[in-house]
């Protein structure tokens, strides 16, 4: 059995393994913290910084899935500040693409929309940014909109590590940044893609979705995924 | 010299519209223009979309009748998969479409026009509202809120949603109906008919008094549009679209729904975004046609329902078989509620309406396809074009509001002939004015694909374009 170590969650004392990220000491401890790009059996990224947590004596906000839960450290996972924050992400998240609930089929099935209704998001004080972006239509099955992908990489760690295809990956830099396919091809073209569907079922968005549901159709079954990445042990 | 008058908004109408009359040298109205000044363009940032998408992108069109582009749109997307839907599908579509053109034409006949009707073109204008008709007339105003609040409610109770429901899907609806909440709407049905043939009665018995309407309201021959059934019987969710001169015979009658670009091209305006389609064989502008409540009673010469059946023989025996005063466009949107309140029953009634299969699955199949059905202010088109992967590479949609766009200027300049004398704007003109847009219950945010608040604005112009008089109402 792996060493275990102490650490306190919001006060709480809880023992986990050496080398858990605070994030699955929190778990442990009952906490529900925020997380988009987090994905249990999947390797952790830090992409989306909504784990964003407060760490004793350490002055800046650090990401509870990246970040290895140490001996004596005291975490605290609820506070103004962090929600403060947190809001502010999901603002800029809203902000750089088109987010448009009202027509997107995975409207009431969207981990984006759903944290944003519990973090209380009422309104976006950024100027969003409209970029002009496509969707990739051209897999017979399956159905890429830029519009509504977040760049949390879920899919590219599952099509990797689970799939081991390793179809997707991200290019450019910054506000730039675009999910793509091999190459940058387009997806009906990709020679690697098992047609699996993990990564559509693993998107927390309308990103990824299936071709032929309409608005509000498309539930997706990311425990499904996770479970299985679990099983296989890819990752943490 | 000559002048200008300009109506800056008109009142009581779904989005915004100008208008200005221009003067000639002996102050005699010269002519019109009906300008609708605003432009959303729908047709343009769909391109790239997944098609499916269309039914709830196009639905955004509106707020009034989401519904019609729904269905419009579905059945062009059923077209581009190439698959004929589930009976049951087909006839939980039609009940939807029903319940959607009876709130319509509710909101249109008690909310919207009724006041001009119960209380007085002439009467002050602070009190010509719904809320003048509740005081002077409850009953009607009850009835008119009742009747709105049933179609509104089968609506919700059928999709879930009452202004943009996803239920209807490419290839039929997405979920069957349970015998419970048929059983609910049934018996709400019989409210909804008896305040309709209340309604009615009332209507043709008030009608005489709007003989100086009838006769200067849109009061000419134009062609007509609407869809039919195989034997001239009225239909409003399917048929074929029929051309009928102001004769009343059968000019041209589409049965591929991809053939209306044969007969229907659309010219740009000058003066307005809302473009003026015309039926091509006439040319332009002689082309213009009327569609709506009105078209459709000219073009039907039947009726498979037994109540409005009556009602529609009776309305033919008053006006002859073809009518063409635009007023009369309020008495056809009470036969016709009526006989989709009877329509409901028939569908309700019939054990298919309960059935399980309602969606057929397929992908691309067609890379251009068309929907078309009445919407309750007329035929509505969706014309879409689409690559082998689905995705939207072109769209137009053509409107109710936009059917009926050349009749609805010449109907203003009428009234404006009839009324306007000198270089000021009388009161009762401009009531008129805004009275004549409205009878053919214009939505223009839907025409232009345009948001605004519902307005007009009135001008009058001498002939060097001078600003003789403006009124807003
Ligand atoms: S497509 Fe979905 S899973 Fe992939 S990066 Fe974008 S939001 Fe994440
Ligand atoms: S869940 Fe930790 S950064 Fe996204």
């Amino acid at each position: 059995m792996a060493h275990q170590i102490s650490i306190r969650i919001d006060g709480k004392l809880v023992k986990v393994s050496a080398g858990s990220s605070i994030l699955d000491a929190a778990l442990a401890a009952g906490k529900d913290i925020p997380a988009l790009c987090h994905m249990k059996g999947l390797s952790a990224v830090g992409a989306c910084r909504l784990c964003v947590v407060e760490l004793a004596g350490v002055g800046r906000l650090l990401p509870a899935c990246t970040t290895p839960a140490a001996d004596g450290m005291s975490v605290t996972t609820v506070s103004q500040k962090l929600t403060k924050y947190r809001r502010m992400i999901l603002e800029m998240l809203f902000a750089e693409r088109n987010h448009v609930c009202s027509v997107c089929v995975s409207n009431n099935h969207c981990e984006l929309q759903a944290l944003a209704a519990r973090l209380g998001v009422t309104n976006v004080r950024f100027a969003y940014s409209y970029p002009k972006l496509s969707a990739d239509t051209s897999h017979p099955r399956f159905v890429l909109d830029h519009n509504r992908c977040i760049l949390c990489t879920r899919c590219v760690r599952v099509c990797a590590e689970l799939e081991g295809a390793h179809v997707w990956d991200v290019m450019s830099r910054g506000t730039g940044s675009r999910l793509v396919c091999d190459m940058n091809q387009p997806w009906g073209a990709s020679k690697g893609c098992t047609s699996c569907g993990k990564c559509v079922q693993a998107c927390p968005t309308g990103a990824l979705a299936e071709k032929g549901w309409c608005v509000e159709e498309m539930a997706k079954q990311p425990a499904r995924v996770s479970r299985l990445a679990v099983i296989r042990g890819g990752g943490q | 010299m000559a002048k200008k008058i300009t109506i800056p908004h008109v009142s009581r109408i779904e989005g915004h519209a100008k208008i200005t009359i221009h003067l000639d040298d002996s102050g005699e109205v010269a002519g019109t223009q009906l300008h609708v000044t605003q432009v959303r363009g729908f047709e343009k940032f769909i391109e790239g979309r997944p098609f499916y998408e269309m039914p709830s992108i196009t639905a955004r069109i509106c707020g009034i009748c989401p519904i019609s582009h729904l269905l419009a749109s579905v059945k062009a997307c059923d077209d581009i998969m190439a698959v004929r839907i589930p009976e049951t599908a087909a006839c939980l579509r039609e009940l939807l479409h029903c319940a959607q053109i009876v709130q319509s034409h509710a909101l249109s006949f008690f909310h919207l026009s009724s006041p001009d009707l119960l209380l007085g073109m002439d009467s002050d204008p602070a009190a010509r509202n719904v809320i003048g008709v509740l005081e002077k007339h409850p009953q009607l105003a009850k009835d008119g809120i009742a009747l709105r609040k049933f179609g509104q409610q089968t609506i919700e109770r059928l999709a879930g949603e009452r202004v943009h429901p996803s239920w209807t899907v490419p290839g039929g609806v997405n979920a069957p109906l349970d015998t419970g909440t048929r059983d609910l709407i049934l018996s709400d049905l019989p409210i909804a008919k008896s305040i309709v043939r209340r309604t009615l009665k009332f209507f043709k018995g008030a009608i005489d008094g709007f003989q100086d309407e009838i006769a200067n309201f849109g009061n000419f021959p134009t062609l007509y549009a609407a869809l039919t059934g195989p034997n001239g019987e009225l239909r409003l969710y399917d048929g074929r679209l029929r051309f009928q001169d102001p004769e009343g015979n059968t000019v041209a009658e589409v049965v591929d729904p991809l053939e209306y670009q044969h007969y229907i091209a659309e010219a740009t305006l000058k003066f307005s975004y809302l473009k003026a389609p015309y039926y091509i064989p006439a040319g332009y502008p002689q082309g213009a046609y009327r569609v709506g409540p009105l078209a459709r009673l000219n073009v039907c010469g039947r009726c498979l329902t037994p109540e409005a059946g009556a009602e529609l023989a009776e309305y033919k025996q008053r006006f002859g078989p073809v009518a063409h005063s635009a007023f009369l466009y309020h008495y056809a949107r009470l036969v016709e509620a009526l006989y989709c309140v009877e329509r409901m029953e028939q569908l309700l009634e019939d054990p298919k309406i309960t059935g399980k299969h309602v969606r057929a699955q397929a992908g691309v199949n067609a890379l251009e396809a068309v929907g078309i059905m009445e919407a309750p202010r007329g035929t509505l088109i969706h014309h879409y074009k689409v690559d082998e992967q689905g995705a939207m590479r072109w769209a137009n949609l053509i409107i109710a509001t936009g059917h009926n766009n050349l009749a609805m200027n010449r109907s203003v300049e009428q009234v404006a002939r009839h009324y306007v004398r000198g270089d000021t704007i009388p009161e009762g003109m401009l009531n008129r004015v805004s009275a004549v847009v409205r009878a053919y219950d214009p939505c223009l945010s839907c025409s232009t694909h345009a948001m605004g608040q519902p307005e007009l604005d009135v001008l009058l112009l001498d002939p060097a374009g001078e600003l003789l008089d403006r009124r807003r109402t």
